[in-house]
């Protein structure tokens, strides 16, 4: 649904990746992970194309949050080769590691904000110090962008007045203010009271409809249902099963999707 | 035989009191900004450095101040070096403090949730940017009371270079008893001066760890 749109034409306010629409920003060849001798990835094959929203859903264990961390560093992997946005995936090199991440926002689980700053603050911070963007181009881009998760009478609250939900959002506007091409959630409504899941989800889904590229871990089966283009399933450090919404909660193939599929209705 | 009034006793205990203060305050700086470094190099997880300080502080923690005193004013003497009590004591008294407070900030950095270097590094924030934008603000507040109350250890500390011959407060107590012989009075007097420095640091360490605290709630 969302793999039409041209973020760039329909809303100023994302900016366009480098890559072309329908070529991957996200190019995932081989890869393997350990934490010491337990295998956590077990050879991971992944494309995510331009302007795609991809979910990854399975079990607690089953490698999901792990290669989401992967795609930005934040884990190291021991073989495979990992390409973001044209910029390939250095480990060695602070540098190349610092390119690729400028291009791969990040949601958190427990949000992370930074407590000692407002939440304007929040926002400008990475844009100031790493693309070294004007102080006033800065806030007007902050300003929009809580605007746009609907936040923009906060500019100068603290994080810690915020309820869950707020927060998250902030965080979303954050992570877009460094105009990724590719933006990961991990878990974003998991530490959430159920009542503030609906509003983070409806600004992730609005990113969708605008042609931001997506790839969220999830547990939150209707809207991956609802929003993902293709829907992932992982068992024991491998991709398991891939296809359609429709086809993996309609039609699952292997008897681990529908056991994990059953389990959830328990 | 002369007579000493009170006045001369804690006349020349305030003068002395002085560099009770100033190898207070030369311990604290140096030994602040040498802690610093250490603990930014710790922070940046190279292994052979990270043992490295890690040794140094295990000597000046495992060792009595006093022997470190000792050993550094005739040790650098041993190089060929003129040394006076004044240097040496600066010297031992900054290490010493050093050791303890890159110690005490690595706990408040330690303090601060992996989250926030997690979050920082993801938006593409270098490491000095990591530490002096995100990490350190936040390890700051935490750091405040443990740091405020080491100072009062320092300033009892420096009593220790009297032993070396530097005539601080405790040196100049010591002096004045041998000529008054009234040590108790003069002792006491010596303490009351301690006292005096030392209290309002506690205090303060405490008003700062409350205000913490309500921050926090």
């Amino acid at each position: 649904m969302s793999a039409s749109a041209d973020p760039s034409a329909t809303n100023a306010v994302l900016v366009a990746p480098h890559t072309e629409i329908g070529a991957p920003v996200v190019r995932i060849t081989a890869l393997r992970k350990s934490f010491g001798e337990l295998e956590v990835l077990k050879g991971i094959d992944l494309d995510v194309m331009r302007g795609e929203v991809v979910a990854v859903i399975g079990k607690s264990g089953s490698g999901k949050s792990t290669l989401l961390r992967c795609i930005n560093g934040l884990e190291v992997f021991q073989q495979g080769s990992l390409v973001v946005d044209g910029k390939p995936l250095l480990h060695e090199s602070a540098l190349a590691m610092r390119e690729l991440r400028q291009r791969v926002g990040m949601i958190f689980q427990s949000f992370n904000l930074f407590p000692h700053l407002s939440v304007g603050r929040n926002v400008m911070l990475a844009p100031r110090l790493v693309k070294k963007r004007k102080a006033e181009e800065n806030e007007a881009r902050a300003r929009q962008l809580l605007e746009r998760v609907g936040l923009a009478e906060k500019f100068d609250a603290m994080p810690d007045q915020l309820s869950g939900g707020q927060q998250q959002r902030v965080a979303i506007a954050r992570a877009l203010a460094m105009d990724p091409a590719v933006m990961l959630c991990d878990e974003i409504t998991s530490a959430l009271d159920p009542e503030l899941v609906g509003e983070v989800l409806r600004v992730v889904e609005s990113l969708a409809e605008e042609g931001m590229t997506l790839l969220m871990v999830t547990h939150e089966m209707g809207f991956a249902r609802k929003v993902a283009d293709r829907v992932i399933f992982m068992h024991q450090g491998r991709v398991h099963e891939s296809g359609t919404p429709e086809a993996i909660f309609g039609a699952p193939q292997t008897p681990e999707l529908k056991q994990f599929l059953s389990s959830l209705h328990d | 035989m002369v007579d000493f009034t009170l006045w001369d006793i804690l006349r020349n205990l305030l003068l002395a009191a002085r560099w009770t203060i100033v190898l207070s305050l030369v311990a604290f700086v140096g030994g602040g900004a040498v802690g610093l470094v250490l603990l930014v190099v710790r922070l940046g997880r190279n292994r052979i450095a990270e043992s490295l300080i890690a040794g140094y502080v295990q000597v000046f923690q495992g060792t009595p101040l006093l022997m470190q005193l000792f050993l550094l004013y005739f040790g650098i003497a041993l190089f060929g070096i003129d040394t006076s009590p004044w240097v040496a004591a600066c010297l031992a008294l900054t290490l010493y403090t050093s050791a303890y407070l890159t110690e005490i900030w690595r706990g408040c950095v330690d303090a601060v949730p992996r989250g926030q270097w997690e979050a920082s590094a993801s938006l593409a924030l270098s490491f000095g940017q990591q530490l002096s934008h995100v990490v350190l603000p936040q390890a700051l507040k935490i750091a405040v009371p443990p740091t405020v109350g080491f100072l009062v250890q320092v300033v009892k500390g420096t009593a220790l270079a009297s032993v070396i011959g530097f005539v601080e407060l405790t040196k100049a107590g010591g002096m004045i008893a041998n000529v008054t012989y009234e040590p108790l009075l003069v002792y006491g007097c010596v303490a009351l001066i301690y006292f005096t420095i030392c209290f309002p640091i506690s205090l303060y360490a405490g008003v700062l760890e409350r205000k913490l605290h309500v921050g926090q709630r």
